[in-house]
């Protein structure tokens, strides 16, 4: 599992990356009333905000980690948003994207990289 | 708001916060709770089932000592606000708004009547402000005196009157807006029978120095729990109340506001003090004719929140812009997104379908009453 400075976790599954948000994450944002997911093939570049949450307090996004295509998204989350807070770093996973090459994802913090990151 | 001070004060239960493991965040000067480790969500929930303690400690408390007698008070302040003050009786508190002179809002508050004074609580962002204006239009009839040695405590939900009478058993007897002084263990308590959630339930002004071991006793009880601000501002929404500097402000009058109801009819046109408030002209005259706004409820047809801010349109596509949102976002009680704002006064119906602009999509919204949950005071 890798982690980004936005708190987002990537984790690989076969040819793709799975995408979430953190424990922190989810705790900071409170109550997760809704999320919008992107739209399936959807060819999104680092940083573009490709599914917004919302939580009892305000509205997030969440970013692109790398350049790539939107291969699936996770659609239990319209239905249940509060899964988000009750399993972000396993169920509540958002959207699973296909990358050109993996070896970007190198540049992430890992586990220990990240508890030091949140201090 | 100016924003000149850095330095944030806190209330008298801070530590106790802290304690409690809040969040603690700046609003209106104040460090304050927005919420507790059990989330705003759960807090709101708690509330509607059982009874929520808040720290409104921030607002303002404000003692009026008539200087002769109370009707010079009365006067004094009905030439401030468009709502009758005389009248008022004794053990008994109303609502009341300070208006300009161009029918806007300076703040809403509550004032009682406590025999020989009035006390009035005021918003924390308005409280400077309405002390100073107070004392340059009251200077002849009133003494105007800030309480600064008391906290204020609201006790709201089902099981408030229980949690509360456990303490001071004369609470049972009060009916919704009534006011009572009870001297106990912890001093004078100042009681009214009031609050901001739609909820039956108690603000309590509590001596500074007493009021941790006054609020630790209520939170020994199992039905009740410390509530912040997050959660207070969706129970509020749902009850439809308006937050100053949000749903109301100096741009919005008591009728666009849908407050005509806080305007008796003795300060209307054909009543005995008639007019004699700041934009009397212009608020009696909407009054006559309807107002080219109205606030209205606004229910989403999506799972999207409209948040302030939301601009609301007649059509899908094209159209004109007839309105805003000024408060909005989920709904606990509901399970559902709701909103507030002011729409164009033909598009105010009930049921009314409209679209708002959520992150450059129109997504329909329908206009529907308010509260969006019926209040359940104990008239």
């Amino acid at each position: 599992m890798k982690y980004t400075e936005e708190h987002e976790w990537l984790r690989i599954d076969g040819d793709v990356v799975v995408v979430g948000i953190t424990e922190h994450a989810a705790e900071q944002l409170g109550d997760v009333v809704f999320v919008e997911l992107p739209e399936i093939e959807a060819v999104v570049a680092k940083g573009d905000e490709v599914c917004v949450i919302e939580s009892v307090k305000a509205a997030s996004d969440i970013l692109a980690p790398v350049d790539g295509e939107i291969v699936e998204v996770n659609e239990a989350l319209s239905d249940n948003p509060g899964l988000v807070n009750e399993d972000p770093q396993g169920d509540a996973w958002f959207f699973k994207m296909k990358l050109d090459d993996l070896r970007v994802l190198d540049d992430f913090m890992t586990e220990d990289e990240y508890k030091d990151f949140l201090g | 708001m100016s924003e000149h001070s850095t330095e944030l004060k806190q209330t008298p239960l801070h530590a106790l916060h802290l304690e409690l493991g809040a969040k603690m965040v700046p609003f209106a000067g104040y460090s304050m709770p927005v919420q507790y480790p059990m989330g705003v969500m759960a807090e709101h929930l708690h509330t509607r089932a059982h009874a929520g303690l808040f720290d409104v400690s921030h607002m303002g408390q404000v003692i009026l000592t008539p200087k002769h007698d109370m009707a010079a008070l009365e006067a004094g302040l009905e030439a401030l606000m468009p709502v009758a003050v005389s009248g008022l009786a004794e053990g008994r508190q109303r609502y009341g708004m300070f208006t300009n002179a161009q029918g806007g809002i300076l703040d809403d508050l509550m004032f009682a009547n406590r025999g020989d004074h009035l006390f009035m609580v005021v918003n924390a962002a308005c409280k400077a402000e309405d002390i100073a204006h107070m004392k340059a239009h009251l200077a002849d009839v009133a003494q105007v005196q800030p309480v600064t040695d008391r906290a204020l405590l609201a006790l709201q939900g089902p099981q408030a009157e229980t949690a509360l009478a456990a303490l001071v058993p004369d609470v049972r007897a009060m009916r919704f807006m009534d006011v009572l002084s009870v001297d106990t263990l912890f001093g004078a308590l100042w009681i009214s029978r009031s609050g901001y959630t739609g909820e039956d339930g108690f603000e309590i002004s509590v001596p500074a120095t007493t009021v941790v071991d006054f609020a630790r006793l209520l939170l020994d009880r199992p039905e009740v729990a410390a509530i912040g601000l997050g959660a207070r501002d969706s129970l509020r929404l749902e009850a439809g109340l308006c937050l100053y500097g949000h749903d109301i402000d100096t741009g919005t009058s008591p009728v666009q506001a849908g407050l005509v109801w806080g305007i008796q009819k003795s300060r209307r046109t054909g009543g005995a003090r008639e007019g004699g408030f700041p934009g009397a002209d212009c608020i009696l005259a909407e009054l006559a004719d309807g107002p080219a706004q109205l606030r209205v409820g606004l229910h989403p047809q999506t799972r999207a929140p409209m948040r302030e801010g939301t601009e609301i349109w007649d059509a899908s596509e094209g159209g004109q812009k007839i309105g805003c949102v000024t408060s909005g976002g989920f709904g606990p009680s509901l399970g559902a997104p709701i909103a507030m704002g002011y729409v164009d006064s033909g598009h105010a119906s009930t049921g009314t379908p409209l679209w708002g602009e959520v992150r450059g999509k129109r997504l329909p919204v329908t206009v529907c009453d308010l509260p969006f949950r019926p209040s359940t005071y104990k008239r």
